[in-house]
């Protein structure tokens, strides 16, 4: 029956035998890898029989803590990947000169820059990101926990659908050729017919949804459930920045979608919106998707500005200078991303008074985020500095981003970006920024708030080896891209015919490899802080001698986050606290309402996987029966009324009493 | 989802209290008849000038449909979101107006940017070339 041809097409859409990728060894061997590493896991897991709590404690979990402690694993998994992209990348730009090819062919290579693109933005920095935000948000606002704990947990398996259908297509089909924004011409129908488009464009539609309604409930968490007397003004900046993140998330992130969608109606139905006849324009493509762009940029760093806001304050045992030019440069930066998107491409052909306008709006945001690195050293400007982790992070920061901001404004002049335009400079800008600003903040992050989420501190000795590695790798590694951009070397390029340009690309590859040590030593600091756990113990909740409102509960905060909603007097209201003599309440309790755990959004999830991949292999059956099912889960939620239970007073009684005796051990 | 929201409410009623009473207000049957009336009467008018050729030019109909939907939108705004400026506290109308601006940026903003495009890129005649500013 299976020599019927189409049968073979009705069942398996365009999905045949050859899509599976067996003759490239390269990804045979990563094949095995995963699967060995798999199946080495599932038996942990079975041995230990943790299969059980996996369900009922993480997957099921809609506590925002634990959500926001999902989202940074999947972003480190994710790192891991889109690193190894990396590596890739540099070892074949190093390797290919004088007529070798390397050992990535072109469409292998093609493949590599796409997903190492998508997935550092996607589902490494944009999970990093929304992780911190749910789990330190609700705890800096004195909340028990989100606005819509379900949707939470709905919008983090969103979040890992999305990253799961981008993992499937590297062994079965392939990935997009086109870039990490696909443009069409190139990402049309005509042009990349195979799957790697839709894998792509499937992946970010599904994330999409997660992130979208993730910050919809952050915006409602932080505007409706401030602890009392907390006004916006009194507002940890952490949550300032998120706010402003969130709001950029919501007002974006549709334009992501729509634009997407009218990408894959040229793809699927045949319109004419993005394709060079029939009336349609790639530029206006390239246009919508700036406009979302632009703004996702500083989604990335507002959050990572927030942190190194907290780190710094706490660390130099100063009150945040300027707190209110902080929270108004905050603001600007928000509305000012809207106004720059054209800077991308600046050479498409727009006239001298958009490129003007486009050029000096650009040249604008550099007085906000300037504002903002003046604040923090003066924070530092006589304070006592403690030189801990966080603070090294966030000295590096200071330090890189500067030099990332200072190319960038050199980028915005309209007649050099004519030189520098898809240039190595650039890459080299971009990573400056990203790296420097984004990682380095959230990495300043995980140290920072890692005794809080899991009751012990990271062992100083290895955070210090990965910022090391990290910090000099990032130099070597792109410093020589910017000499490289500068002499007019382009981008996405897998050969080279000038000898002299090696040299460069050497150096850029040994300081990836610096980079990699730097990885490396962080998930060793985690191994070596989990053996070293009773001597790093928190038991106080504030190791750091913190300032705002996560500190004054215990490491890790219980279920329900603060027994009593704590009163704000001040920013800084924990430091507030401590000074006025605050004694916790030991009595009094009353039993605590908190939503129920559910499986939907992970069924949800998995779901719109299945969808995904029926779509993008056009298997017809499967894309109706999943999208049925998913409508069908969505009503059938709605009908379960079991949502919220309470936490007796003797459990709420317990877990104070346990943190009082610890307390009372620190005196 | 409401339950969920709902529910969670109550959980913080301790420290929420002064969030009650700004509450967007449900409607009555007459603002949602109403609400659907005027709409029909909206989307009902396009179709009849396009389909019966009621305007001269083909400009005048985009437009006429164009400022329809502009106010098709405020209808549903006003009689089905409930939306007026004191409703929760002031805050959609906030949200209101900070859309209007982000789509008016993002309009606008292309209109231009696709404009100068059109013009600048459109296949040059060598002598239109040369008479290029």
């Amino acid at each position: 029956m299976f020599s019927d041809p189409d049968l073979l097409k009705f069942i398996f859409g365009r999905l045949t035998l050859e899509s599976i990728p067996y003759h490239e060894p390269i990804l045979v061997a990563t094949f095995c890898g995963v699967a060995l590493g798999g199946i080495a896991l599932m038996c942990l897991l079975t041995y230990m029989k943790w299969w059980g709590p996996l369900w009922h404690d993480w997957i099921t979990s809609i506590d925002h803590k634990k959500i926001g402690i999902m989202y940074i694993i999947l972003a480190i998994v994710m790192l891991l990947r889109g690193f190894s992209d990396a590596i890739m990348m540099r070892i074949q730009q190093a390797i290919a000169f004088n007529g070798s090819e390397g050992y990535l062919p072109p469409h292998h290579y093609d493949q590599v820059f796409t997903a190492h693109g998508v997935i550092m933005i996607f589902f490494v920095a944009m999970p990093f990101v929304t992780g911190f935000m749910n789990f330190v948000v609700p705890l800096q606002i004195g909340a028990r926990d989100v606005s819509f704990p379900f949707l939470n947990n709905f919008s983090f398996w969103m979040t890992t659908a999305g990253a799961i259908i981008v993992m499937i297509s590297l062994f079965v089909g392939e990935f997009a050729r086109t870039g990490w924004l696909a443009y069409p011409p190139l990402s049309g129908a005509d042009y990349s017919p195979g799957v790697g488009v839709d894998y792509y464009i499937w992946g970010l539609q599904v994330a999409g949804v997660g992130t979208t309604l993730s910050g919809i409930n952050l915006i409602a968490t932080i505007v409706k459930m401030r602890a009392p007397g907390m006004s916006f003004m009194k507002m940890p900046v952490f949550t300032w920045t998120s706010l402003c993140t969130n709001i950029l998330i919501v007002a974006t992130f549709p334009i992501l979608t729509a634009t997407l969608v009218l990408l894959s109606l040229d793809r699927y139905v045949g319109t004419n919106f993005f394709t060079n006849d029939l009336g349609g324009n790639p530029m206006m493509y390239i246009n919508l998707i700036w406009i979302w762009g632009h703004p996702e940029v500083y989604i990335l760093v507002l959050p990572a500005f927030g942190i190194f806001s907290e780190v710094v304050a706490t660390f130099s045992g100063k009150r945040l200078f300027g707190y209110a030019s902080m929270v108004y440069a905050t603001c600007a930066i928000m509305i000012l991303s809207y106004l720059v998107w054209l800077h991308h491409f600046f050479t498409m052909g727009s006239g001298a008074s958009v490129n003007a306008f486009f050029g000096i709006t650009t040249m604008i945001i550099s007085i906000p985020t300037g504002a903002k690195i003046f604040n923090w050293l003066f924070t530092i400007y006589r304070g006592r500095v403690r030189y801990e982790v966080p603070m090294l992070w966030t000295i590096g920061f200071m330090i890189t981003f500067v030099i990332g901001g200072m190319t960038g404004v050199m980028l915005a002049v309209p007649p050099a970006d004519f030189v520098l335009h898809n240039s190595l400079f650039l890459v080299a800008h971009f990573h400056n920024v990203i790296i420097g600003g984004v990682l380095f903040g959230l990495m300043a992050g995980v140290t920072y708030w890692f005794p809080k989420a899991f009751g012990y501190k990271l062992d100083p000795f290895w955070g210090k080896m990965s910022f090391w590695f990290w910090f000099i790798g990032f130099y070597f590694a792109f410093m020589p891209l910017y000499v490289l951009g500068l002499m007019g070397v382009t981008r996405r390029m897998s050969q080279f015919e000038d000898p002299s340009l090696q040299i460069w690309f050497i150096i850029a590859a040994v300081g990836a490899g610096m980079i990699a040590i730097g990885i490396l030593s962080f998930i060793i600091q985690l191994v070596v802080s989990y053996i070293k756990r009773e001597e790093l113990k928190d038991e106080t909740g504030d190791p750091w001698h913190g300032r705002t409102l996560e500190w004054s509960t215990s490491s890790p905060p219980p279920d329900y986050n603060f027994a009593f909603t704590p009163v704000v007097h001040d920013h800084d209201s924990w430091y507030d606290m401590k000074n006025r003599g605050y004694a916790r309440p030991l009595q009094g309790f009353k039993p605590i309402h908190m939503p129920k755990n559910t499986g939907t959004g992970a069924i949800l999830a998995a779901l719109n996987v299945v969808l995904a991949f029926g779509l993008i292999w056009y298997i017809w059956w499967l894309v109706a029966v999943s999208f049925i099912a998913i409508i069908a889960v969505a009503i059938g939620h709605t009908f379960n009324y079991k949502r919220d239970f309470y936490i007796p007073v003797e459990t709420v009684s317990a877990e104070e009493a346990k943190r009082t005796e610890l307390l009372a051990k620190q005196v | 989802m409401t339950t969920n929201s709902t529910s969670h409410e109550d959980a913080h009623e301790a420290h929420h209290g002064h969030s009650h009473g700004h509450e967007a207000g449900h409607g009555s049957l007459k603002s949602y008849v109403t609400g659907f009336v005027l709409s029909v009467i909206l989307t009902a008018i396009p179709f009849w000038l396009v389909m019966g050729d009621v305007l001269d030019s083909k400009v005048a109909t985009v437009a006429a449909i164009m400022i329809i939907g502009a106010i098709q939108i405020v209808v549903h705004m006003v009689y089905f979101l409930h939306m007026n400026t004191k409703s929760e506290g002031g805050w959609t109308v906030m949200a209101l107006i900070f859309t209007i601006i982000i789509v008016a940026i993002a309009l606008i903003g292309s209109l231009w940017v696709m404009h100068h495009l059109n013009t600048n890129m459109m296949v040059m005649s060598p002598e239109m070339m040369k008479n290029l500013p």
